[in-house]
């Protein structure tokens, strides 16, 4: 298939059937995350990209004989390597004798929450989520690295003029997103909320928050989009959320527990517990939100600086 | 009962499906793409370890005894979120290198580079000849 | 009274079930691209409708139905308006609807972003 964007979309449907086949596996958890992420986040920043690196993939001549031998081996051996694995739904398979009775069973005592995989998520591996929100954090740092542009002041005026004059042709998706936006930051902050006893948490509130946000810019434009939020605020949610994740650590830490230890941060334990994962999803959703946002701003204000170089060489092109 | 293993098959066809795009396709945002489902292919391994036959979603609620494996679960959650941002960063990269280069196909990429380079040694034969 | 509940619920489930499968048929069978999108729009809107409010008569309290209450009138606005959209991009991009021309929807979908 040469139109890369068929292929685009087609790996935003894959996504979505991934997603059901999570809920059908029962990990409704994962299911919520692959649709708000695999299916919408990740098949947008793709788009953004096609528009500005072109549809189209150049046919190539050679045939990929070797390729194919060497994907066929390997696939043999990973074959031949699954003889050893339990069969599928067993109950006594080693994967679900270690740490994971333990989970299910000791969990409503010791946090006190109904949902398993956010009390495993945000306190018993509550380290290794930390990693986790770094790398995120570590991720945007990088697109903004490589792709942020610096402004100039005398292009804005013009831009919104344009997006001005631009409002009849997108009326009727215009004000249906307007009336949609509140019900999506509600939805994001229900999903934050309500994470401890459904399906939910921080990760999937942040990306239905950013979501919200993206649509406004999409549709609104970029300009406008910054006036609403500011760039270097979303900079700073974003390294406030992974600090206060942190210091929920340290705090724990100073109170002469482990890291990641809640018990102590109030008088009773469980309630310690509440408490700390709160803190926590908090710090994960302002940073996953922020960082979500921050790369599809950079994405964006590349794309707008292109295009603007080439309107200014257009000019150029028919003046000489 | 040979057909139990049948979800690690999947698997193994899926993940080979991505290791092909990365491995014949030039285009870079295609080779992306190829990630993408290998990353897929991963989370539904891990995934359907932690089904357990008969069992339910993992949160607790009234009368029901059998759970499926939360672990996984929560390992899989993290991966998927770790993994768009990976995407992005690799995307950043794929337009740095269009603005480079003014392609994303890996071919013309290389033919640029050592054209470059051929240009550079030459030149420098040509100093030393002077 | 439990019974006609059931029956008027498994009534709306039916028609809602073969108003998405006349959807998907529409799909496949129509020639062109806005009658193919008039087909898939009629599923979205009054097919999905038709299941939810089947759905309604089966829920079993009153957070379950206002839940479902809240999903139907998400999907009478979104419905339509993408429907409107994905037509936009199409004439955007120069697509005239033309019965004879077997069109594929790749080409026409494109820069509705």
């Amino acid at each position: 298939m040469k139109d890369l964007f068929a292929v685009v979309m087609l790996l935003g449907i894959y996504s979505l059937l991934s997603a059901s086949f999570f809920v059908a596996m029962d990990a409704v958890d994962v299911a919520f995350t692959e649709a708000a992420v695999g299916a919408g986040i990740s098949t947008l920043l793709m788009l953004v990209v096609i528009t500005m690196t072109g549809r189209s993939e150049k046919t190539t001549r050679h045939k990929p004989w070797l390729a194919l031998l060497v994907v066929v081996f390997t696939g043999g051996v990973l074959i031949y390597g699954t003889f050893d694995m339990p069969y599928f739904g067993i109950a006594d398979a080693p994967i679900h004798s270690h740490v994971a009775p333990r989970y299910i069973n000791e969990s409503m005592k010791e946090i006190g929450i109904p949902n398993i995989v956010t009390s495993v998520l945000a306190s018993y591996r509550a380290f290794d989520t930390f990693g986790e929100v770094v790398v995120i954090f570590t991720a945007g740092i990088g697109v903004m690295a490589l792709l942020s542009v610096g402004r100039r002041p005398e292009e804005d005026e013009k831009t919104t003029a344009i997006n001005d004059s631009m409002h009849e042709e997108y009326l009727v998706i215009r004000i249906v997103t307007k009336m949609l936006i509140p019900f999506i930051l509600l939805y994001a902050l229900y999903v934050q909320f309500h994470g401890d006893f459904g399906p939910g948490g921080g990760f999937q509130a942040g990306v239905i928050f950013a979501a919200a946000i993206i649509l406004y810019t999409m549709l609104f434009g970029l300009t406008t989009a910054r006036k609403v939020i500011n760039q270097s605020f979303i900079q700073f949610i974003a390294a406030a959320g992974v600090l206060l994740y942190g210091c929920v650590g340290i705090v724990s830490m100073l109170n002469g527990a482990n890291f990641f230890d809640y018990n102590v941060l109030a008088s009773d334990p469980v309630a310690g517990q509440h408490l700390g994962i709160l803190l926590i999803e908090w710090g994960v959703g302002c940073t996953v939100a922020s960082v979500m946002i921050m790369i599809f701003f950079n994405f964006a204000g590349r794309r707008e600086m292109q295009q603007n170089n080439e309107k200014v060489n257009n000019i150029e092109g028919d003046s000489l | 009962m040979i057909i139990g293993l049948f979800n690690d098959w999947v698997v193994v066809v899926l993940m080979m499906i991505g290791l092909y795009i990365v491995i014949a396709h030039g285009n870079l945002i295609k080779k992306i793409v190829g990630l993408a489902i290998f990353q897929t292919s991963v989370f539904i391994l891990y995934i359907s370890m932690a089904n357990v036959e008969g069992g339910s979603a993992p949160i607790l609620a009234e009368g029901i005894k059998q759970f499926s494996n939360p672990l996984p679960h929560v390992l899989i959650l993290t991966a998927i979120v770790v993994g768009v941002a990976t995407t992005a960063l690799g995307l950043a990269l794929v337009v740095r290198i269009k603005e480079a280069y003014g392609s994303i196909e890996e071919e013309d990429i290389q033919h640029l580079d050592n054209k470059t380079q051929d240009e550079t040694e030459i030149q420098a034969t040509e100093g030393d000849q002077s | 009274m439990d019974i006609i509940i059931n029956i008027s619920g498994a009534l709306f489930l039916l028609i809602g079930s073969f108003l998405c499968i006349s959807g998907g048929v529409g799909l496949l069978r129509f020639p062109d691209f806005y009658t193919r999108m008039h087909a898939v729009g009629v599923t979205d809107t009054l097919g999905a409708g038709m299941i939810l409010i089947g759905l309604m008569f089966y829920s079993p309290d009153f957070l379950t139905f206002s839940k479902l209450v809240i999903i139907l009138l998400l999907t009478l606005l979104i419905g339509p308006t993408t429907s409107h959209v994905l037509a936009k991009a199409a004439m955007h991009n120069n697509l005239m609807p033309k019965l004879q021309q077997e069109d594929n929807i790749k080409e026409t979908s494109s820069s509705n972003y």
